[in-house]
């Protein structure tokens, strides 16, 4: 019973050794990539769309009602890095119904390397879009005694951030490892649906929370409608101008 | 062999108790929160959305703690260094 697919080492050359993880994260981004380009190279704006570009329309304009209504800003900015990973997430964890298909996200270092993405995009995202001072500011709120704790703050849901993702997709898959060697067909087909649910959910609170802190970094002096420049974005969703 | 067996019993019958009474705590603040977001939602059928929305952030916040535990339980049993030191004294 292997825990993580880190330890299914599939091809090994010298120093160069392909893991499972790599494998299934390589999967499952050509499939995106692929997947996207081959139907957004065809797009039409006419009423008569195929059922793949009604798809992806319906995920972004889902995702980007979700970001507005989070950040109270424009989402043009933040979809790209904040949709990437939910449908990175989501992808891995929905292949877990593909027999012999380990999720990527199974293993503690994809998750960690998720992570750091989000630590990394909180204070890009927040002296890019408030200037550094202002970001900066934000580390001694409400008082100069909370230095230390919002630091360890940052680092300690960093840390969450990625064993929570971690915890749920590997206890998924081992306790359905586990049932397939003690008892046969049924039970583990509904441990199975039950990890899809979690799969999905966790993919959605990644995301969110993602995108829940880089809303506190970017959206405190702003108390207007009209936020922080805007690039060239303009959709005319009629939910933009909630202000 | 005494180093063996004391570590392997202590490690797992501590990973065992942790993760029992650190399951605790947190299933019974997320049943709370559960429970007050229906009375919300059956409230303002509106603002499902918002109350969902803040409802799971705040369940993975809570569900982190419990996730802490399974961490600290799984390193126990699958990566103990006090365990892989005995092993590698032995060996020699």
């Amino acid at each position: 019973m292997t825990i993580s697919p880190d330890n299914i080492v599939l091809w090994s050359w010298g120093p160069v050794s392909l893991n499972g993880t790599l494998l299934y994260s390589w999967i499952v981004m050509l499939l995106l990539v692929g997947g996207s380009w081959l139907i957004t190279h065809r797009l039409s704006s006419s009423t008569d769309i195929s059922r793949w570009q009604n798809l992806l329309e319906v995920l972004i304009i889902g995702m980007r009602d979700q970001i507005q209504e989070i950040s109270r800003q424009k989402p043009g900015r933040y979809l790209p890095f904040v949709g990437t990973l939910f449908l990175f997430i989501g992808t891995s964890n929905l292949f877990t119904i593909v027999p012999g298909f380990m999720p990527a996200t199974g293993s503690l270092s994809t998750t960690t390397a998720l992570a750091i993405c989000v630590f990394l995009a909180v204070p890009l995202y927040g002296i890019t879009y408030e200037g550094p001072l202002h970001y900066l500011k934000h580390y001694i709120r409400p008082t100069i005694l909370m230095l230390p704790f919002n630091i360890i703050g940052e680092i300690s849901r960093t840390v969450a951030l990625a064993v929570r993702l971690y915890g749920n997709i590997m206890s998924g898959t081992v306790i359905v490892a586990i049932l397939i060697s003690l008892t046969p067909f049924f039970f583990p087909i509904v441990m199975q649906l039950l990890g899809l649910l979690t799969g999905m959910i966790q993919a959605y609170i990644f995301a969110i929370l993602a995108m829940v802190y880089i809303a506190s970094a970017t959206s405190a002096h702003h108390q207007e409608a009209n936020g922080p420049p805007e690039d060239e974005l303009a959709t005319s969703n009629e939910t933009q101008e909630r202000s | 062999m005494e180093d063996f067996s004391l570590i392997g019993m202590t490690s797992i019958i501590t990973a065992g108790l942790t993760i029992a009474i650190g399951s605790i705590a947190p299933a019974i603040g997320e049943g709370r929160a559960v429970a007050q977001a229906l009375m919300a939602i059956a409230q303002q059928p509106d603002e499902a959305g918002t109350i969902t929305r803040t409802l799971f952030v705040g369940l993975a916040m809570v569900e982190s703690t419990a996730i802490y535990c399974f961490v600290v339980s799984m390193i126990l049993i699958f990566a103990n260094p006090f365990w892989d030191y005995t092993v590698s004294q032995a060996g020699d």
